[in-house]
């Protein structure tokens, strides 16, 4: 098999003992700080970044230079630099490996961007649901202050920085970089129109650089190996490599971390190890909760941040998700807007009403009592709520019902026009129903029916009332003869 | 530890720590050693790599094998956790999913003792930044 997959975030991740700091020494560890504080300037530094072409994990897909830069252009008494560590995305767990895997690449990373955007303290705001790389990220705290990597006169310059851990309970939208600030600051988690940015007047009111844990990962590599050399890898405008979480049915899932512009083709038939029970391949929903899917058509396209948004979708922090016949893709529209509804933070009405709306509409569809006009609805409903929404969370909460009813159009109109589900997942859509021929009447799905919903004489076909069925499937699992089954 | 106080002092101490690990599975170095890594991150352990890593160094020493094994993170393959990496000095470093007690039995017994080469083996599928 040829190896397409190259680790630099993951670097040290499942090779390294995360609790002992040598073991991160002896991988060059902590070399690009001593690079950076005793040979580099902070805006000799920043435009090494800035050459290397890293654009930010978390999914916008933000220059990092950039970011830094205009940090270190403002003028403050004091500034922070934050990670963001508040990993929100159903199915998203790469941020989480980092920090159990390696959580000294943050640290050194974070110390690196004190340095670049001329603060002294540094947060990082991680979900408290992350147990284990809390206790790795404190361990690792505590060591890089014995060695003298975080705390005064860092080795032996006049740079001082220092790392203090907010925990987050735990929602959605504290992902969004001003909800996660006024998170730390003790306020509500919700977000605050942009201008002015985190890096203008972010955490109490000062400068205050947000990046992502695995952005963070990849700066050691970009230091120690050079910009020329990140910047060979990945496509013209995405650089370097991401990490995904590849989860669904597929053979193998795993992390995974591909160059930019590697094909989906690649990443499910070479690394994932192809579709699981050899079933056609469908879709992958890439970006999580705001991203789409992105079905057959697009496997031979390269995936970069440009090409994800051109195809409906988004980066997003790196989940993927596989599916096959089996997944309704309506259905999986509403599981998305489920998750919304419940994390949107309320603030805005577009995105606390119009996505309950877009919910309802959905629920209805799924159960039957579709419309051609409920299709029209959505996709209106759908652009208001993207268009006018406060925050990221709500701009691009839609884009699964768009991406799906772009692609899977068709799926829409069954449900709405046949009152059918072609996955057999929508449950209201499905009647269960007794062959004749088959059934011998042995009574076993009548004793096995929750609601008594199937009456028939001993050794006489039987009959499910569809009236009474709740559709929960017993008695085609118990029948013996193969004679439940459904339209 | 006494704090680095210079980049200089940096470099050395990682250039000591970087010997006295590739010494380990140098063969002809009298600090080699075998070395297990378990991948003990929230999932892995979730499917029951504490139970292997208290398993190896318990019948390790039993049986009388000398041998180092540490936890480490996250080595990526969920669908096959739990996985451990064995390094036998003079080997290219070789890669077990799906690893139970028993399957750990099976890997001490066949691979480490008679370096039989055995089911389970999961082939490297990833580049370095060492070697691009």
């Amino acid at each position: 098999m040829s190896q397409k997959q190259l680790r630099i975030a993951l670097r040290n991740c499942g090779v390294i003992n995360p609790e002992k700091i040598e073991d991160y020494l002896a991988r060059d560890g902590y070399q690009a700080l001593g690079t950076v504080l005793t040979t580099l300037s902070p805006e000799a530094a920043i435009e090494i970044i800035k050459k290397s072409g890293l654009r930010g994990r978390g999914g916008g897909g933000f220059s990092t230079g950039l970011k830094w830069e205009i940090t270190r252009k403002v003028k403050a008494d004091q500034k922070y630099v934050v990670c963001n560590a508040d990993e929100g995305d159903p199915g998203a767990f790469m941020d989480r490996s980092v920090l159990e895997g390696d959580p000294h690449s943050v640290i050194e990373a974070m110390a690196i961007n004190a340095y670049c955007t001329g603060a002294n303290k540094g947060l990082v705001y991680i979900r408290a649901e992350y147990p284990m790389a809390i206790d790795r990220l404190l361990t690792a705290l505590k060591h890089a202050k014995e060695y003298g990597f975080l705390g005064e006169n860092i080795l032996g310059t006049d740079f001082d920085f220092d790392i203090e851990i907010r925990y987050g309970a735990g929602a959605f939208v504290c992902g969004e970089e001003t909800a996660l600030i006024h998170s730390m600051e003790g306020l509500r988690g919700e977000p605050t129109v942009k201008p002015p940015f985190p890096s203008e007047s972010g955490y109490q009111g000062k400068p205050t650089n947000v990046n992502n844990v695995e952005t963070y990962a990849n700066i050691p590599v970009i230091i120690n190996k050079g910009w020329e050399w990140f910047s060979r890898i990945g496509t013209e405008k995405s650089k370097g490599t991401k990490v995904f979480a590849l989860a669904g049915k597929i053979n193998n899932v795993g992390l995974i971390e591909v160059p930019m512009g590697t094909t989906l083709r690649e990443v499910i038939y070479d690394i994932g190890g192809g579709m699981q029970d050899g079933a056609e391949f469908k879709a992958v929903q890439t970006g999580g909760p705001s991203g789409g899917c992105l079905t057959t058509k697009h496997l031979d396209t390269p995936i970069d941040y440009d090409n994800l948004l051109e195809a409906g979708s988004m980066m997003g922090s790196g989940g993927m998700i596989v599916m096959d016949s089996n997944n309704c893709m309506v259905s999986i529209a509403k599981f998305y807007l489920e998750f919304t509804v419940e994390e949107s933070c309320g603030k805005c009405s577009p995105c606390r009403i119009g996505n309950k709306r877009l919910y309802e509409l959905l629920e209805k569809i799924t159960q039957g009592n579709g419309t051609m006009e409920d299709l029209d609805k959505l996709r209106n409903l759908s652009s208001v709520i993207k268009d006018t929404s406060l925050c990221g969370l709500g701009q691009t909460s839609p884009n699964p019902v768009l991406s799906t009813m772009e692609n899977f159009y068709e799926e829409y109109l069954e449900h709405v026009t046949f009152k059918k589900c072609r996955s057999s997942i929508c449950k209201s859509l499905m009647t269960y129903i007794v062959d004749e021929e088959k059934c011998i009447g042995c009574t076993l799905c009548a004793r096995n029916c929750p609601v008594n919903a199937i009456t028939g004489e001993r050794k006489q076909a039987h009959y499910i009332d569809p009236e009474k069925c709740i559709k929960c499937g017993a008695c085609m699992e118990k029948c013996k003869f193969s004679a439940i089954f459904t339209n | 530890m006494a704090k680095v106080k210079s980049f200089d002092e940096l470099k050395k101490i990682g250039q000591d720590l970087k010997t006295k690990m590739s010494a380990l599975s140098n063969k002809n170095h009298p600090d080699s050693i075998i070395q297990i890594k378990v991948a003990m991150a929230t999932c892995g352990v979730a499917s029951g790599a504490r139970a292997v890593l208290e398993y190896m160094r318990d019948e390790l020493e039993k049986r009388s094998i000398p041998a180092l094994v540490t936890q480490t993170g996250c080595m990526c393959y969920c669908y096959a956790e739990p996985t451990i990496e064995v390094t036998i000095p003079g080997k290219e470093p070789i890669t077990f999913g799906y690893v139970t007690t028993k399957k750990a039995d099976e890997i001490i017994e066949r691979y480490i003792r008679k370096g039989e080469l055995i089911e389970g083996v999961i082939p490297s599928n990833y580049q370095t930044i060492e070697s691009i």
